[in-house]
C-alpha cells in the first residue's frame, strides 16, 4: 500500500471536568488512502464526531488531544500551532457539517462565501475565484449556477443547501473530506442524493472522506471500510462488506441485526439491551460486556486483544465466529 | 418595498398625530401660564383680554386644530416668554442639541460595537474584564452624577476642560457650529461622553452578548474549518450577524440620547433645545413645550423608519423580492 493519506495513531482526546478526566475518543487508530471512503459509526456520544473534530484541530475547549498522533500525507499535523493548522483546513481538510439550514452564513451569499474560501487558499485574483466558485456549483449539480451565484443560503432548499456546503468544502480541492452526519438532517429522498453526490466526487478526484453518521445503511451504500466506535474506542475495523455479512464484534452484530435490510424476513429487528453508559462512568475492561451476551470474567479486565483469527478486526475477547 | 416606505410613513404620520394630541392635552394640567405672563397687580379683566388674545378661551379641539394646522407650516406659534417665533427659537437651539448628540451617538456607537467586540473575542483576557467590570458603573450611575464628577475631575481638579456652554461657535448658512473652533471642540468632549457614556456601555454589553451567541453558530464553526482567517471570521461573519439586534436598540438610544440631553444640558448650561424646554416647563410656556415634543417624536419616528430600511440592507432574508425559490 502506498503512504496513507490520514493515518490517526492511538488518538486520545481528553475533557478535563471537576468530575475527573472523560476520554471521549480512547487510542483510535485507522489509516485511510486516498480516494477511500471510511465509515465511522456509533451511538450518539460514541466519539465519532469528537474524532473528526480532532483530526481537524477544531475541537472545542477543554477538550484536547492529549496522546497519539494524527498524519497528514505524512505529516504530522496534531502538534501544528492554530495557524500552521488553519492553512490545512479547508485546503487540505475539508469539513461538512450536518445542518446545511445553519452551517452558511445567512447575510452573504453563497458565492461570497465561495470565493473567500477559494481566495484565501489558492493563489488566484477576485474574478478567477468568482469563476471558481461558479464552478464548484455547477459541479455539486447547482441549476443554474452562474445566477444563482448571487443568492443567499436561505434562498436554497434543504438538499440544495448541502449541496453548497458540499461545494464549500471541496473548493480548494482538499485531500481529506470529514462529512460529519451529512445527511442526518436532510429528507430521506435527498439523503440518498447527497450521499451519490460526495461519492461521486470523491472518487472523481481520489478525495479520502470520513464519513461519519449513525445511519448503517448510509455506510453500505457508500464506504469502502467501515470503523464501528463504542464508548470512544473502536470496536471493530474493516471491509464493509465483512463487516456487515460477517460482524466480529458482539456490538456490531447488534448494530447489524438491528438493520432493517439486514433483518429482512425477519419478524422482529433485532435490539441491543440497555443503553452505552455514560463517559464518566464507563465499567473497567471492555465498555461493553454490561450489554454483551458473550460477556465473561476477562471482559471485565480488559478491552481484549484483536485476535488474528478474526481478521485482525474486531476488539474483543470473544469474537463472533470464533467463538473457542 | 416602496409599499412599504409608503405605510410606514402613514403610520408614523398617526403616531405624529396622537403624540400631538397627547401632548397638547397634559399642557393643560401645567398650569395657567397667564399666571406668570401677568404680575401681581393684574385684574380680571387683563386676564381675560391675554386668554383672548392666546386663543386660551376657545374649546380644546379648535386649539388642538389651530396648533395642528400652524404646525404642518412650520410655524408653532409665539413663546410666551420671549415674544418670538418658536421656530425661530427652536432654529436657533437645535444646532447646539444636535452636534451635542452627533458627538455622543458617534461615541456610543463606535466605542460600544468596538469595545463589544473586543470583549467578545477575548472574552477571558484580563482588559475584557476589567472593560465589562467598568461598564456597569456606566450601566447603574445616572446621568447627571457622571456630568458632575467629570466636571470635578476634568475641569475644577486638572483644568483641562471647560465645564459649562459651547464654547466659540462660528456661523455657517445659518447654522452655529462648535466644530471649527478649538475651544468648541473641547467645550463638547465633557458633555458628549456624559451623555453618551450610558448608551455607548449599553451598546457594548449588547454587542458583546449578541456576538458571544454568534461565534457558537455552525456557520462560524464551519467558517473556521474552512481555513478562514480569524479577522474575516469575527468581523466578515459573526459581526454582520450581530448587527440586526444592535441596530434596532441602538436606533432607540439615539432617539433617547436626544432626549436625554436635558439633564446633560442642565448640567453643563448647554445651549440646545434640551435647556430651552427646561425653561420652557418652569414658565409653562406652552407653545415651546409642545413643539419641543413635537420636535422629539418626529426624531423617534425618523430614527425608527431608518432603522427599519437598514434591517433589509442587512438581512436579505427580509427582501422579500420574488427571488426564492
Amino acid at each position: 500500500m502506498t503512504q496513507p493519506v490520514l493515518s490517526v495513531r492511538d488518538l486520545v482526546v481528553e475533557i478535563p471536568t471537576r468530575a475527573g478526566v472523560l476520554r471521549p475518543v480512547d487510542k483510535v487508530s485507522y489509516d485511510l488512502a486516498a480516494g477511500e471512503i471510511l465509515g465511522v459509526v456509533g451511538e450518539s456520544g460514541a466519539g465519532k464526531s469528537m474524532t473528526g473534530n480532532a483530526v481537524i484541530g477544531l475541537l472545542d475547549r477543554p477538550a484536547r488531544i492529549t496522546g497519539g498522533e494524527v498524519i497528514l500525507q505524512g505529516e504530522r499535523i496534531d502538534t501544528l500551532s492554530d495557524a500552521r493548522m488553519r492553512r490545512i483546513r479547508g485546503r487540505r481538510i475539508g469539513m461538512i457539517f450536518q445542518d446545511p439550514l445553519t452551517s452558511l452564513n445567512p447575510l452573504l451569499p453563497i458565492g461570497a462565501q465561495l470565493a473567500e474560501t477559494i481566495a484565501e487558499h489558492l493563489p488566484v485574483g477576485r474574478a478567477e475565484a468568482r469563476a471558481r466558485a461558479v464552478r464548484a456549483l455547477e459541479e455539486v449539480g447547482i441549476p443554474a449556477a452562474a445566477e444563482r451565484v448571487n443568492s443567499y443560503p436561505h434562498e436554497f432548499s434543504g438538499g440544495m443547501r448541502q449541496r453548497v456546503v458540499i461545494a464549500l468544502a471541496l473548493c480548494a480541492e482538499p485531500v481529506l473530506v470529514i462529512a460529519d452526519e451529512p445527511t442526518t438532517a436532510l429528507d430521506v429522498s435527498v439523503q440518498a442524493q447527497i450521499i451519490a453526490l460526495l461519492k461521486r466526487l470523491c472518487r472523481e478526484r481520489g478525495t479520502a472522506v470520513i464519513l461519519v453518521t449513525h445511519d448503517m445503511g448510509v455506510i453500505a451504500e457508500a464506504a469502502d471500510r467501515v470503523a464501528v466506535m463504542y464508548a470512544g474506542r473502536l470496536a471493530e475495523l474493516g471491509p464493509v462488506a465483512e463487516v456487515l455479512q460477517r460482524p466480529r464484534h458482539p456490538y456490531t452484530e447488534g448494530l447489524v441485526g438491528s438493520m432493517p435490510m439486514a433483518a429482512a424476513g425477519r419478524a422482529r429487528l433485532h435490539q441491543i439491551p440497555g443503553a452505552m453508559p455514560r463517559l464518566g462512568q464507563l465499567p473497567p475492561g471492555c465498555a461493553f460486556h454490561p450489554r454483551c451476551r458473550y460477556a465473561r470474567a476477562e471482559c471485565q479486565r480488559d478491552p481484549g486483544p484483536t485476535r488474528a483469527d478474526c481478521d485482525g478486526r474486531a476488539a474483543c475477547w470473544f469474537p463472533v465466529g470464533a467463538r473457542a | 418595498m416602496l409599499a412599504f416606505v409608503l405605510r410606514r410613513v402613514f403610520q408614523s404620520a398617526i403616531v405624529l398625530l396622537v403624540v400631538g394630541l397627547v401632548a397638547f392635552s397634559m399642557f393643560r394640567f401645567v398650569g395657567d401660564p397667564v399666571d406668570n405672563m401677568l404680575g401681581q397687580e393684574r385684574t380680571q379683566a387683563d386676564i381675560e383680554r391675554l386668554r383672548a388674545d392666546l386663543g386660551l378661551d376657545q374649546p380644546f379641539p379648535v386649539q388642538y386644530y389651530k396648533f395642528l394646522r400652524g404646525a404642518v407650516q412650520g410655524n408653532f406659534g409665539v413663546s410666551y416668554r420671549q415674544g418670538r417665533p418658536v421656530a425661530t427659537i427652536i432654529k436657533e437651539r437645535a444646532p447646539a442639541t444636535l452636534e451635542l448628540a452627533a458627538v455622543s451617538g458617534a461615541f456610543a456607537i463606535l466605542l460600544g460595537i468596538g469595545l463589544g467586540v473586543f470583549t467578545a473575542i477575548r472574552r477571558r483576557g484580563i482588559a475584557a474584564n476589567v472593560i465589562m467590570t467598568l461598564s456597569l458603573i456606566g450601566v447603574s450611575l445616572p446621568t447627571f452624577l457622571i456630568g458632575i464628577l467629570l466636571i470635578y475631575v476634568f475641569s475644577v481638579e486638572l483644568d483641562l476642560l471647560p465645564s459649562f456652554g459651547r464654547g466659540d461657535t462660528v456661523m455657517v448658512g445659518g447654522w452655529s457650529t462648535g466644530f471649527l473652533t478649538q475651544s468648541g471642540l473641547l467645550a463638547l468632549i465633557l458633555p458628549g461622553i456624559t451623555l453618551g457614556l450610558y448608551q455607548m456601555t449599553l451598546i457594548m454589553r449588547l454587542v458583546r452578548s449578541e456576538m458571544l451567541e454568534v461565534l457558537r453558530a455552525d456557520y462560524i464553526r464551519f467558517a473556521r474549518a474552512r481555513g478562514l482567517r480569524d479577522r474575516a471570521i469575527n468581523f466578515r461573519h459573526a459581526m454582520k450577524n450581530t448587527l440586526v439586534p444592535v441596530i434596532t436598540v441602538t436606533g432607540l438610544q439615539l432617539g433617547s440620547i436626544i432626549a436625554f440631553a436635558i439633564i446633560t444640558e442642565t448640567v453643563f448650561q448647554w445651549p440646545g433645545v434640551g435647556l430651552l424646554f427646561i425653561n420652557a416647563v418652569q414658565f409653562v410656556d406652552i407653545p415651546v413645550m409642545a413643539a419641543y415634543l413635537m420636535l422629539i417624536s418626529v426624531m423617534f419616528v425618523a430614527i425608527n423608519l431608518v432603522v427599519d430600511l437598514l434591517y433589509f440592507a442587512i438581512d436579505p432574508r427580509l427582501r422579500v423580492d420574488g427571488r426564492t425559490g
